[in-house]
């Protein structure tokens, strides 16, 4: 079922077509919890999810939907898978829940998951719309585990909440204060977009 | 919880010390997109304060005397977007109707504002920290100033970088983050001035 160019596209997801680096899509609504580890892994699955499932069944219907009203319809996709995982966390994770607060039902106006909805899945069959979500969602939250693990690291000493570095060394206040998420990213995208000089030059 | 607030200090408190940019990474798709150019900033700026004012009372009442009454709170994502969709598209039907010449310069960024994260999240926060209608309103007018307030002078910087001399893989998005990180340690300064978060 998986062809060779199903592959290609996945792994592109993943690193060279990366949607935050590359392509600079949704980054609003879930840099501000990479403070924490946990709080991004959590946040990370949840949007693979989504972005899988809702690219799966836009896919699905794409013969059904007439073309003028798609954009609502997608947007309602979304916000019930939205709502499954806002759901379940509350039920079994309360604690992180509430502290991701309004941060997981913004996850409906993460730009990805309409971008690949409107880019992919609205011609691709669903086997490979659900890859193409599933490799965007964990190429998205690549970038955002790389964030948290600089943010957690120099800003509490510690990673998913166990104490790394000792009690001795400083810790750097800013890198728990909002601007070190942009800080951090821009380095990120600076890093990343090396190797692909040639590639990146025009933008 | 927040009903002693006076809703003055939340207002000055939305735009400045938790601005919704800078501080809680709300609407960063189109603020990058849209500060290349002053005057197109400008333009979404007011935009968005127009739609957060008035999607964030609407959104009130619609939680309050609809959603918990009839016990469907958990559709309330559902519903908020809904809800500022179709005001969009009112709000696009009245403005064409009367005003074109404001239309035509407003026209292309209203679709838009429907998927920016800054009007479902400040509904959201309204939600959350309970506020009362009244508080509401200024919440929302006051984010959406503090979100204007910061692109107009993120589009203002990026002018003047044009011409200068960045390294090749930090220019556009790369200098852009570093400048917004930078307008956000400026705006913490702002955080002695009013006591709330």
């Amino acid at each position: 079922m998986i062809t060779m160019v199903d592959k290609k596209n996945f792994l592109q997801n993943l690193w060279k077509n990366n949607p935050v680096l590359v392509q600079i899509l949704g980054i609003c609504s879930v840099l501000a919890v990479t403070n924490d580890l946990t709080n991004t892994t959590i946040m990370a699955i949840g949007l693979v999810f989504v972005t899988g499932l809702s690219s799966l069944t836009v896919s699905l219907l794409r013969n059904k939907t007439p073309r003028n009203v798609r954009m609502i319809v997608q947007v309602l996709i979304i916000a019930s898978y939205v709502v499954m995982v806002d759901t379940f966390l509350k039920a079994y994770l309360p604690e992180i829940s509430r502290s991701l607060g309004p941060y997981v039902g913004l996850i409906i106006t993460n730009c990805i998951i309409m971008g690949r909805a409107e880019a992919y899945a609205q011609s691709h069959n669903p086997v490979d719309s659900l890859l193409d979500g599933i490799s965007s969602g964990i190429g998205y939250g690549l970038v955002l585990l790389m964030i948290a693990f600089v943010r957690e690291l120099l800003g509490f000493g510690s990673l998913f909440g166990f104490r790394l570095l000792p009690e001795s060394s400083t810790s750097w206040t800013i890198m728990i204060m909002p601007p070190s998420a942009f800080f951090v990213m821009a380095t990120i995208i600076w890093i990343a977009r090396t190797p692909f000089k040639k590639k990146s030059e025009g933008r | 919880m927040g009903v002693e607030l006076n809703p003055f200090v939340i207002m000055i408190a939305a735009a400045l010390t938790s601005n919704m940019i800078l501080s809680n990474f709300l609407g960063m798709c189109s603020f990058i997109a849209v500060s290349r150019d002053l005057k197109t900033a400008n333009g979404l700026g007011l935009a968005v304060t127009f739609v957060l004012t008035f999607t964030t009372v609407l959104n009130h009442f619609v939680h309050y005397y609809i959603l918990i009454p009839l016990g469907l709170e958990y559709l309330r994502f559902i519903v908020f977007i809904i809800v500022i969709a179709a005001f969009v598209q009112l709000l696009e039907m009245i403005i064409d109707r009367f005003s074109p010449a404001l239309y035509i310069s407003l026209g292309i960024f209203l679709p838009l504002i429907t998927v920016n994260c800054a009007i479902l999240g400040g509904v959201l926060f309204m939600i959350i920290r309970e506020y009362t209608a009244l508080q509401g309103l200024l919440f929302g007018f006051g984010s959406g100033a503090g979100w204007w307030l910061a692109i107009v002078a993120l589009a203002a910087i990026r002018g003047r970088l044009r011409e200068k001399d960045i390294p090749p893989q930090l220019n556009g998005t790369g200098i852009t983050l570093i400048i917004i990180g930078i307008m956000a340690m400026a705006f913490i300064g702002f955080s002695g001035m009013v006591p709330v978060r």
